[in-house]
């Protein structure tokens, strides 16, 4: 007894906290007004299949020749069949068949569904294959078609058919476990859970079960809605049983009688359709739920990091050297104040970017220097006007050739894109669209912007490829993304960028994600163009190597804002910002300056190796 | 492309062969008495013998088996029971019909989804939210009850179509259109349903992939891009959808043409089912599979046109 008093502990509260769970569902779906409709009907047309008999004393197959297709009265509150039977009753105790087949066909579907579902993900081996094969070819065959051939062999029988439809609609549940097992099982804390000597039983009942539930759940209101829906269909063609009053075997009579009485197609047509509806609202109604509890996590996060962009930060100035004044061009850009938004679902906005000023001019390459998530790259964009969902300029300006784009319309930044402010992303592979070629992805901007014609276009791009030094322009030309590696993707990237001859060039982390050797090729190359063609630079990094490679001046940014800007060689030569401060010790103490593994180590080593896993694919 | 089109067709007419050997099985050895019930209960011990005789139903079941599929091999499916009409024929002679029902509905739900779909998704807000109404409401009501509120109010009431028939495309092309027009809507309103949610999720996320910005940083318009560059991507899930579809209409089908009084093979279905003439049943089982196969491998190739990817593996 004492033995057993510590397990039975965390099992009571294992259980409390999964009942728990399920009455905040429930609770939440109380609050969620279609739940609540969905919840509140549905509950409705089980309590009247249960009093049937106590709402009405008519006998549902009573036949009657004085009320054949009789209009509604007292004794009949909704009127009478062609054979005279009470639709009311009729009505009521078809909610029952109705219901009990969908029950069948659920119960059936989900205990083959769940149970090969869990073996199959969980225990893997030949189980696995064996039952997917079978599942993809039951999906694969029309279910009404087998139910068809099932009945002409076994007859009417209601209970049988909806078994057999049960099997069928069984692989629903099946991909649906299988998908969630699979993807759980391998997670630490099952491992974990295993070396700690639990039975596969256990762990399948404590930890993969609990995964797995709230999908069931609404997977089976949406099979037990296909299923009255099915179950309609058949009785509706009068291949259901003559004798068990339906919803479907009302229809059928309804529409024998569409032109006496079309109202006796009404009542069960809207029994079907409410029911069915009733169940898929409330599916989406569960699933709605259960993506908002996720979600909110995510919007406390949010609101967290904007209270800590409220506080002010001051911003080091350094005037210019002689170097950066020697080279003063025209000025191509100005961005005064900005600050960039993302509209919370709430209604609010939070804010990641703050107060930045900064000023590009002809070639001139400017760094902006910062830690992942200082907003280095979400002030990129913002000069592109080409933020994510739901990001937008909240304040401030952005001045490009006269025209302030933060109030630009979406027709103006389209001429501008491309043509004179052009864009190098930083992941190559990722933006490349993998379903056309190399030189389809060239020739249609350079056709759009310069209205060059095909063969043009091509003969350009062809130069291009090979400016950018890629040994062989006509092969890469016809390759599909996937066939190159990702420095040749990020040399193609560069091509497409300048293809247009831009006047500013938006570099977002160019060599990032790029091999060390490649690194360096590359930045050669971006430092060629951008003399050649005398274009105006904002380069995001978080590398100092590559600010001291490329840049002019340069701007450290830390939380949405710029805390220190200048040349590069004061900002190297004298940093005053204790932030700057500090990341020129992160990297001294480690010695090698321009070694960019280990700036941030995690990060780019993870790069690195999917890049490597990729190359060796 | 070759090896790959016959690796798909070797499979697929595996496929066919397990399903038909499956349903031969669990068809005649289901069926039970199947000689008395074609003569009924009236009928001596010995006409009923004579007649299990001459269909072969004394014979061992494996090899009954045998027969029918060297016979279906050639394409003979036999003939019906109760008709004595080759299964063939009777199948093949109504299957344009079905045919031309299934593939209008697909055709227009692709169409439908697509704009409703890329709506959706690209406008969010209030037109996402009406598009979303509608789709939960297209999936959620039978198909069948659309086709008789369709019947009820636009032919009965309104009397803008008619309620029952069919006349062939050969025949009269407006005929043919005023016939099929209200059992194609009704036929595609759920497919249109679950397209349109897969090519909504689908289009949002391929949205959200890097390429797009770059191609929109290239001075592609919006436009250009969701309708070149993002539909492409997003047409992979929604073309396997739509497959699934397609082989459901065929069960559709069966309910609709019973409402509109057409003669496809939902007709052949139902009669063939309420009289339990195997032979019919095993040659709808059949069609369908090769329907299935003929479809899915249709999509393989499809999908092998829209990502390069997949042509190569």
């Amino acid at each position: 007894m004492t033995q057993a008093m510590p397990l039975q502990g965390p099992t009571l509260t294992v259980a409390e906290e999964e009942r728990s769970a399920r009455i905040s569902l429930f609770r939440r779906l109380l609050k969620n007004p279609s739940g609540l409709v969905a919840m509140i009907f549905l509950a409705l047309i089980v309590l009247s299949a249960i009093l049937a008999g106590v709402i009405t004393s008519a006998d549902p197959n009573a036949a009657s020749l004085q009320d054949v297709l009789a209009h509604a009265s007292a004794a009949h509150p909704l009127g009478a069949d062609s054979a005279g039977r009470d639709v009311l009753a009729r009505l009521l105790y078809g909610s029952r068949f109705s219901l009990a087949g969908a029950l069948v066909t659920l119960v059936v579907a989900a205990v083959i569904g769940v149970t090969s579902g869990l073996i199959a993900g969980y225990f893997g081996r030949w189980f696995d294959s064996v039952s997917s094969w079978v599942a993809g070819l039951v999906m694969a065959l029309p279910g009404f078609v087998v139910l068809l051939a099932a009945r002409a062999v076994l007859g009417p029988s209601m209970w049988l058919a909806m078994g057999i439809f049960g099997v069928l609609i069984s692989p629903a549940f099946f991909r649906l476990v299988y998908a969630s097992v699979s993807a759980v099982r391998n997670e630490l804390y099952v491992d974990a859970a295993r070396v700690s000597g639990l039975s596969d039983a256990r762990i399948i009942a404590r930890h993969i079960f609990t995964v797995v539930r709230a999908p069931i759940i609404i997977q089976a209101a949406m099979i037990t809605g296909i299923a009255i829906a099915i179950q309609a269909g058949l009785e509706f063609l009068g291949l259901g049983d003559t004798n068990v009053p339906s919803w479907g075997s009302m229809l059928n009579d309804g529409f024998a009688n569409i032109y006496k009485n079309p109202t006796l197609l009404l009542w069960p047509a809207l029994a079907i359709a409410l029911t069915s509806v009733a169940l898929t609202l409330l599916a989406n109604a569960m699933r709605d739920e259960l993506e908002r509890s996720s979600g909110s996590k995510k919007r406390r996060g949010a609101t967290k990091r904007a209270q800590v962009l409220v506080e002010h930060e001051l911003v080091v100035s350094h005037p210019d050297d002689a170097r950066t004044e020697a080279a003063l061009g025209e000025e191509l850009l100005r961005i005064t104040d900005l600050a960039v938004g993302y509209d919370q679902a709430d209604g609010s906005v939070t804010t990641v970017v703050n107060d930045v000023s900064l000023v590009v001019r002809r070639g001139e390459v400017h760094g902006l220097i910062g830690e992942s998530g200082s907003g280095k790259t979400q002030t990129a964009w913002s000069i592109l006007r080409l933020l994510p969902d739901g990001g937008r300029v909240v304040g401030g300006s952005i001045f490009f050739e006269g025209k302030d784009l933060a109030k630009a319309s979406e027709k103006e930044m389209t001429a501008l894109r491309g043509k004179k402010i052009a864009y190098i992303p930083q992941e190559p592979m990722s933006n490349l669209d993998a379903s056309f070629t190399i030189g389809s992805q060239l020739v249609e901007p350079m056709r759009v912007c310069l209205g060059l014609s095909k063969k043009e276009a091509t003969a350009r791009a062809l130069q291009l490829l090979a400016r950018v030094g890629i040994p062989n322009p006509e092969r890469t030309f016809t390759a599909y993304p996937h066939e190159v590696s990702g420095g040749m993707a990020q040399r193609v990237l560069i091509a497409g960028a300048v293809s247009c001859n831009p006047d500013l060039l938006i570099a977002d982390e160019p060599t990032t994600a790029l091999d060390v050797t490649v690194q360096a090729e590359v930045l050669d190359l971006l430092r060629e163009l951008q003399s050649e063609l005398t274009m105006g630079v904002v380069l995001v990094t978080h590398n100092f190597g590559v600010v001291a490679d490329l840049c002019d001046r340069v701007s450290v940014m830390r939380n949405g804002r710029i805390v220190e800007t200048g040349p590069v060689r004061t900002i190297f030569a004298q940093p005053e910002h204790p932030y700057t401060q500090s990341l020129f010790e992160a990297i001294l103490e480690d010695g090698d300056a321009r070694e960019p593994l280990q700036d941030t180590p995690s990060v780019e080593t993870i790069v690195l190796e999917t890049i490597g896993k990729g190359a060796s694919k | 492309m070759i090896r790959f089109i016959l690796r798909r067709l070797l499979s697929g007419v595996i496929l066919i062969f397990v399903i038909s050997t499956v349903a031969y099985l669990l068809l005649y050895l289901g069926g039970g008495d199947i000689a008395r019930r074609i003569l009924g209960q009236s009928a001596t011990a010995a006409t009923v013998a004579q007649k299990a005789h001459a269909l072969g139903l004394d014979q061992p079941l494996f090899v009954q088996y045998g027969q029918w599929l060297s016979h279906a091999v050639t394409g003979s499916l036999g003939s019906s029971w109760f008709t004595s009409q080759p299964v063939t024929a009777a199948i093949t002679s109504r299957l344009s019909v079905t045919l031309s029902l299934v593939i209008g509905a697909t055709i227009i739900s692709a169409i439908v989804s697509v704009i409703l779909g890329v709506l959706a998704a690209t406008r969010r807000g209030w037109v996402d939210r009406v598009v979303q109404i509608f789709t939960i409401l297209g999936f959620a009501i039978p198909g069948f009850l659309v086709a008789l509120a369709l019947v009820t109010v636009f032919a009965i009431d309104l009397k803008i179509f008619k309620p029952t028939g069919f006349v062939q495309f050969a025949t009269s092309p407006g005929g043919w259109a005023a016939t099929v027009t209200l059992p194609i809507i009704a036929l595609a309103l759920g497919g249109i349903a679950g397209v349109t949610q897969q090519i909504r999720g689908s289009v949002i996320d391929a949205l959200r992939q890097d390429y797009v910005r770059t191609l929109r940083s290239r001075g592609l318009s919006n436009t250009r891009v969701v309708y070149k560059h993002v539909l492409r991507n997003a047409g992979g899930p929604a073309l396997a959808i739509l497959a699934v579809q397609f082989v459901g209409l065929f069960g559709g089908a069966v309910i609709i043409e019973q409402i509109f009084a057409i003669p496809g093979l939902g007709q052949v279905a139902v009669i063939a089912t309420t009289q339990g003439d195997i032979p019919l049943v095993m040659g709808l089982v059949v069609a369908t599979a090769i329907i299935v196969v003929v479809v899915n491998l249709i999509i393989d190739l499809l999908q092998g046109f829209l990502n390069p990817k997949v042509r190569l593996s």
